[in-house]
């Protein structure tokens, strides 16, 4: 017999509301509906009515966590556009800190994951050494979120040079928590238990759906911008692609940890290689045309498109954010798998995490489960691989 | 004080955290008053699952046409009194998303509220003396 | 460095399609406009020979149509190969790329209910991101749309369950 599970659209751990409605028989989930627009503002409407300097604000507001990779690609979009170019240093700049996002935004990550599970000590570990991230935020831009650091041919904000002491050391506990944590999820039995062969996502389908960021590298779909398509940095540094090809939760879990090392890579020899200058140029009027910009973002590639009449206003301003190409493709990654692993499943894409809270089973009208049950049968799950492990 | 959920409000505030159409930074940095650097779980500060077992409403980011029913339904079912806190400058007068199609306005319009917190987003510190003043209001 | 832009794709497209004028704006950012017709085998050929992946489309409101862009990206070179056609605006519209491509899903919807452009052939046409209660003719995103929804009502919209 079909049933149905709706999740969401609130939850307590939950980034943005969304609703899912999984279809069940028995453990096992058949099918997925998913039901978004809970958190559409009508941003490229906004975008419209505002200057082309208004607008990274605007669109760093569309998430809390990328607010540095969608006014990136916004502001690499109108530089296409015009053909202007950033000078050396503000390159720089934009990269070091597009790199400590990726950081905090895969740490946001691990420790949701670990509360999905049970293991809130994770979550809670996590959080605390995310911590000296947000402060290198606060020290170089003023605010823990929200940076405001790109800007239309350059940078905002320099990064003084008595600072990067101080940055370095803060790389170096992220790198050895890194560590830590990375041998505490990896060589975890129960973690391996409840990660392995879950909701696995196979090539085909991930090119299918067209899927980015570390749900592809994942997958074994070897895409990122920052290689394909150096910008800024990018090419001036030494760096590699994480790729795992299971495409399970495991793969993209060790994707995003291993991902944090290369990004403390990137950060060191930015710092030590930064050149002197300025960090902007001046930037006149925007011409008539349309330029393309793209940022990988932590969860994958963030496309902006922006339509330039000659007036001080975008003419059409498209934003894709990676998740609107991730999302989907929870439908197939989540068939197959119970109830028990659905919560996870659904929050592997790094979307939003996804609201388990306020579900409720349906049978013939009675109220059968709840939003916490799924959360408890996820929890549930955890403890009995434990106990076995135990033994 | 013969309201003893009053007083249960005020020694041990349960709340839970209701985002409507927010960008998620305000909703992070809730969270983060819960993890060691700040843990208000200290003084009995809990996030809740549910609304029905809460005592006030954190709430987050502009409403818009399609979150505002689910947003006065989470409202009418928290029990009363409650505490109704807006975290950031979007509950406060819809910040730039005023323009907007699908924004309905500030939430004052629809449901009571007791305290703003302004900040885009507001720090944790911030977040948590606008409860504490919350509370002493009562 | 990556291999930069290939000169061999862009003779393969004059080659199998006569009508399509291309137009390169920058090493890796190339557009080319399409008849209406030649939409789908062309998209049908990017994916499918050309192994690029479907970024985004977006729809744009012109004067005398709708003017909808394909964005497909090749990402061993890192090129941008953007589709771009116009709609006109007495025949809005245009058959869906679904069929092939499960990622052309979400944006036809959107595009639809935002600008309203019909995709023929698509699965599911129903609305992704505004309420129930919007109004099924006023599209935000067209050039006369004016601020009625100042004056629209604010209905409780249907609950999840
Ligand atoms: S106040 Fe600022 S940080 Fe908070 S939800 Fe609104 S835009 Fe985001």
């Amino acid at each position: 017999m079909k049933r149905i599970v709706p999740i969401g659209p609130y939850h307590p751990l939950q980034e943005e509301p969304e609703f899912f409605k999984l279809i069940v028989e028995g453990e096992k989930v058949v099918d997925l509906e998913i039901n978004i627009g809970y958190n559409h503002r009508g941003h490229e409407f906004i975008a419209q009515k505002m200057t082309y300097d208004q607008v990274p604000f605007l669109v760093e507001r569309i998430c809390g966590i990328c607010s540095d990779s969608h006014p990136y690609a916004y502001v690499m979009a109108v530089e296409d556009a015009a053909h202007i170019e950033a000078p050396p240093r503000a390159q720089y700049i934009r990269t070091i800190i597009g790199e400590l996002e990726r950081i905090h935004s895969h740490y946001l990550w691990v420790g949701l994951a670990g509360h999905f599970i049970g293991y809130n000590t994770v979550w809670m570990w996590v959080w605390r050494y995310r911590e000296p991230l947000l402060d290198i935020f606060e020290l170089i831009m003023g605010n823990r979120n929200h940076y405001a650091i790109n800007k239309i041919g350059g940078a905002r904000r320099d990064i003084l040079p008595e600072h990067y002491g101080t940055i370095e050391k803060y790389l170096d506990l992220v790198e050895k928590k890194t560590t830590m944590f990375t041998k505490a999820v990896l060589d975890d039995p129960v973690i391996r238990a409840r990660l392995e062969n879950v909701g696995i996502l196979t090539k085909e389908d991930a090119i299918g759906f067209g899927v980015l960021g570390p749900t592809a590298r994942g997958s074994g779909y070897a895409i990122d911008v920052r290689k394909d398509d150096p910008y800024d940095a990018y090419d001036k540094v030494d760096w590699d692609m994480i790729v795992f090809d299971e495409g399970d939760i495991l793969a993209k879990a060790k994707v995003r940890l291993l991902e944090c090392y290369e990004s403390i890579k990137i950060v060191r020899q930015c710092l030590r290689d930064m050149p002197d200058g300025p960090i902007e140029t001046r930037v006149d009027e925007i011409p008539p045309g349309e330029g393309i910009g793209r940022h990988e973002a932590p969860r994958g590639e963030v496309f902006h498109y922006v339509r330039s009449d000659g007036s001080n206003m975008p003419a059409r301003h498209k934003i894709r954010a990676p998740s609107f190409m991730n999302i989907p493709s929870n439908v197939v990654a989540v068939r197959g798998y119970s109830i028990a692993d659905a919560a996870l499943v659904l929050a592997a894409v790094d979307p939003c995490y996804c609201c388990t809270e306020r579900t409720v089973v349906l049978e013939n009208g009675k109220k059968k489960l709840t939003g916490h049950d799924l959360l408890r049968l996820s929890r549930q799950k955890t403890e009995a691989i434990r106990r076995r492990y135990r033994r | 004080m013969a309201n003893a959920k009053l007083w249960g409000l005020k020694k041990s505030p349960w709340v839970f955290h209701v985002a409507a159409a927010s960008c998620n930074n305000c909703d992070i940095e809730i969270l983060d008053v819960l993890t060691p650097r700040w843990d208000v779980e200290r003084f009995g500060i809990v996030l809740v699952g549910s609304p029905r077992h809460a005592d006030a409403l954190l709430v987050t980011g502009v409403l818009n046409r399609k979150s505002l029913s689910r947003v006065l339904r989470v409202y009418e079912q928290t029990p009363k009194p409650c505490l109704v806190i807006g975290v950031g400058t979007c509950t406060c007068d819809n910040h730039m998303f005023a323009p907007s199609y699908n924004v309905v306005g500030p939430y004052d319009k629809h449901i009571p509220m007791d305290v703003y917190i302004p900040g885009c987003p507001p720090k944790p510190e911030a977040i948590i003396s606008g409860v504490v003043k919350a509370l002493k209001r009562l | 460095m990556k291999k930069e832009y290939s000169q061999a794709v862009l003779d393969e497209i004059g080659a199998k399609f006569p009508r399509a004028s291309v137009k390169i704006h920058a090493p890796r950012r190339t557009y080319v406009s399409v008849p209406r017709d030649d939409v789908y085998e062309f998209a049908k050929f990017l994916f499918e020979e050309k192994k690029c992946r479907l970024s985004i489309a977006t729809g744009i409101d012109k004067r005398d149509g709708i003017e909808i862009l394909y964005h497909f990206s090749h990402d061993p070179s890192g090129t941008y190969y953007n589709i771009k056609t116009l709609v006109p605006k007495d025949d809005l519209k245009i058959r869906s790329l679904a069929d092939f491509l499960p990622a052309a899903n979400w944006i036809e919807r959107e595009i639809h209910e935002l600008l309203g452009v019909d995709f023929t052939g698509h699965p599911n046409l129903v609305p992704l991101l505004t309420a129930e209660t919007w109004p099924a003719d006023l599209y935000p995103l067209r050039r006369d749309y004016a601020d009625e929804h100042k004056e629209l009502k604010i209905e409780k919209t249907k609950e999840d369950h």
